[in-house]
């Protein structure tokens, strides 16, 4: 094992960001997993080390603590090779979010967040020349729909935020992943009734992840049949779509 | 949650129930809240209705090993860690549970539950004599850290207490130095009952010993295969475990008893020479040899199977298995081959099944009129002053079962005043009243 191939996962207490640390922590890596719930973070991380014999630290991240973010990329010693954000926040479903606050903390944690640490991450892969992040946003991005546009709308700002850091960072060589999963079993999504021919599982999820990062690509749906699913979605017009429920 | 029919391995009785999956441990009080009359599920390798109620509790959530101390081989696990994953991570750092069943898809908290026994039970004893502590979290009282030396009572209720004293959270269990992972099996061909127990005897110093019976045999009266198993010292600690393959589809009618029994008779009649046969064998074959066919239990037919065991104390040995043998064939129903064990002491659980004695597991596909053979062995193993498998039943009555356990009355007392006699049932602990 490369003692110093590190990776963070931010938000790794989300089932995706999970399946995805067993499978690097079984490719040799070593993990920061960095969320709020350090009680689970802590099993997590005991579990890596001692299932594959990795380095496996739990760190406390809250990615609307904007002010902490320096400070906290700054304590890791080594420094990650490659970035991952996972955390995110759904939101209550189908109804508008009863007030402002539901609203801007949606915006906050997917959106906001997400660029405040990212911003810090980037300058120094940019100075390292090499790396590689990794952004888990949504197929909920591609077209706002009334049950969730909040959610949506913070994703597509986040998936813009994505296409731009990574023309940003092509020249210094750092791959810049956008991740848009389809419906995915995992708490975010226990109590939603989701279509059961179209759901996953996140294990397939981390699977198709890390084989795009080796593959250095730069937009990933998964699974794959997402990127069809919403060209169609995307193909309608907008006085149809308007009109459906969908 | 979903509504699900769900049954235990011996898919006797199914039953519609409410599954309900921890995520994970933080998730625990609020289920518990919510649950009016259910029971933990493990990786459901009880055969009977021991882990069936209408609301169900899978563990599977509870995932992680939590230390290891590769000085002592003492391991903190969560409850819903099975062994294969213990001996997939341990076994290739020359480390082994120290206790296995007949297979390795059980979870800690169903070994703790029915504090299972192995092939060693006679030098080693039960699985809970490596337990030093368990996590448990009852709904009244929160978490507890149980031990012989921190709320012993709760200790000895819990490990065989079938999942009635609480959900297991956390296991810290020793685990035993192994050389190998492989082992030297002997096997011994015998002709009846009588020289099968012989051999028990003659090979009580050996650490791994199993017999499998052919009951049906007359003229003499069950033959059998003896095992014996030592750890190999000279041979590699490292090898790829197997994948289990699928028995994918449920036959219309029970496949097995004739077909283990063909097997069987092959095997022995190749062997005619009878001379013992020395084998280096991988661990998990000398172990789990089922393992190497997941749902194997599918061949037994839609109707499902239901497994007898029964333990007798070693002077009634012969009287008790002939007795059954016989009771078995004049009943014209078939069974399996029969797995046969030498038992040490028993140990201080309230529950436990073992006791100094041989032990006899048997599989009889469900029919009509099996109940009234198996109430008639009932009678047999009673008057042997004998007694039965809680992780193997799914019939019997309470007086027969109360017979074997002296403890119990101690064991419904605590449940009482735990306040778990309402919230925390099975099936099998309403009819038996545990
Ligand atoms: C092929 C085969 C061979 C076997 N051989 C043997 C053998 O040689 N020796 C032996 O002793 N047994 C043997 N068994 C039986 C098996 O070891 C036990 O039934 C064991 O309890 C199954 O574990 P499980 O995780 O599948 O638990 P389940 O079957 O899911 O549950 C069993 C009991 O444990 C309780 N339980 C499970 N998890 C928890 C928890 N976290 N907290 C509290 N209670 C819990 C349940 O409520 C239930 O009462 C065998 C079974 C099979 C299928
Ligand atoms: N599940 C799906 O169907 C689906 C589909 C498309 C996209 N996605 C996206 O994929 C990512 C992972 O989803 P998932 O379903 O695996 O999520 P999940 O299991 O619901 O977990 C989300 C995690 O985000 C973390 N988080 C929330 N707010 C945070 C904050 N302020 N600071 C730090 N961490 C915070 C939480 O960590 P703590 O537990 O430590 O609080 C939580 O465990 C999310 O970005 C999600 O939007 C999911």
């Amino acid at each position: 094992m490369k003692k110093d191939k590190f990776a963070l996962i931010l938000g790794a207490n989300s089932d995706i960001a999970r399946a995805l640390a067993y499978l690097m922590a079984q490719k040799g890596w070593n993990l920061y997993l960095a969320s709020r719930r350090l009680d689970p973070l802590n099993r997590l991380a005991q579990d890596l080390h001692l299932r594959y014999g990795c380095i496996a630290q739990a760190l406390y991240f809250d990615a609307l603590d904007y002010k902490s973010h320096g400070s906290f990329y700054k304590g890791l010693q080594p420094k990650p090779e490659g970035v991952v954000v996972a955390f995110g926040y759904l939101g209550p479903l189908k109804k508008p979010p009863k007030d402002f606050a539901e609203a801007e903390k949606i915006v906050q944690i997917n959106f906001l967040g997400a660029v405040s640490i990212l911003e810090i991450v980037a300058k120094d892969l940019e100075k390292r020349k090499k790396g590689f992040i990794i952004g888990l946003s949504s197929v909920a991005g591609d077209r706002g729909r009334a049950s969730n546009y909040i959610y949506g709308s913070s994703k597509a700002a986040f998936s813009t935020y994505l296409q731009g850091l990574r023309q940003r960072l092509f020249k210094s060589g750092i791959q810049v992943l956008t991740v848009k999963p389809g419906f995915v079993v995992t708490k975010m999504t226990r109590d939603l009734d989701l279509p059961k021919h179209l759901v996953t599982q996140p294990e397939k999820v981390a699977q198709d992840i890390y084989r795009a990062l080796k593959a250095g690509k730069d937009v990933l749906y998964t699974p794959f049949y997402w990127r069809f699913i919403m060209g169609a979605i995307k193909a309608l017009p907008e006085g149809l779509f308007k009109r459906l429920k969908l | 949650m979903k509504e699900k029919e769900i049954a235990g391995w011996g898919r006797y009785p199914k039953i519609k129930a409410k599954i309900y999956e921890i995520g994970e441990r933080e998730e625990i009080p609020a289920l518990l809240k919510h649950i009016s009359q259910g029971i933990p599920w493990g990786l459901g390798r009880s055969y009977g209705d021991s882990a069936l109620a209408q609301e169900i509790i899978l563990t599977k959530g509870l995932k992680h090993f939590l230390a290891f101390d590769p000085q002592t081989g003492l391991l903190r696990a969560e409850a819903g860690v099975s062994l294969r994953e213990i001996i997939q991570v341990f076994l290739p750092q020359g480390w082994f549970p120290p206790v296995v069943p007949g297979t390795q898809f059980v979870t800690l908290g169903g070994a703790v539950a029915a504090d299972i026994h192995g092939k060693n039970h006679h030098h080693h004893g039960c699985f809970s004599e490596f337990v030093e502590e368990i996590l448990l979290f009852i709904p009244e009282n929160g978490i507890l850290r149980v031990s012989r030396q921190e709320n012993p009572e709760l200790f000895y209720a819990t490990c065989g207490g079938m999942g009635l004293t609480g959900l297991i959270l956390e296991v810290s269990l020793r685990l035993t130095r192994v050389p190998s992972a492989f082992i030297r099996q002997t096997s011994i061909f015998l002709a009846g009952l009588e020289e099968i127990l012989t051999a028990f005897e003659e090979h009580q110093q050996a650490l791994y010993t199993v017999a499998w019976v052919d009951c049906s045999s007359t003229n003499p009266l069950g033959r059998g295969i003896l095992l014996i198993g030592e750890h190999a010292q000279e041979a590699p600690l490292k090898i790829r475990l197997q994948k289990p393959r699928a028995v994918p589809f449920v036959p219309p009618v029970s496949l097995v008893n004739s077909w283990s029994i063909r097997i069987f008779n092959w095997l022995y009649t190749k062997q005619a020479s009878r001379k013992p046969r020395l084998d280096l064998v991988p661990l998990e074959k000398f172990f789990f040899p089922l393992d190497k066919w997941a749902h194997w239990h599918r061949l037994y037919g839609p109707r499902g199977f239901l497994q007898y065991q029964f333990v007798v104390p070693k002077d009634q040995g012969l009287y008790a298995l002939r007795e059954i043998a016989q009771q078995i064939k004049k009943s014209g129903l078939s069974s399996s081959l029969a797995v046969l064990k030498l038992f040490g002491p028993e140990n201080k659980n309230f529950l436990s099944f073992p006791m100094e004695g041989y032990t006899l597991a048997l599989d009889f596909p469900y029919t009509e009129g099996l109940f009234r053979l198996l109430d008639r062995l009932d009678q047999i193993i009673l008057e042997c002053g004998g007694r039965f498998y809680l992780a193997k039943d799914a019939r019997l009555k309470a007086s027969v079962f109360e017979k074997g356990y002296p403890y119990l009355e101690r064991f419904r007392k605590l449940r009482k005043s735990l306040g778990l006699d309402k919230k925390i049932q099975s099936l099998q602990s309403r009819r038996l009243a545990l």
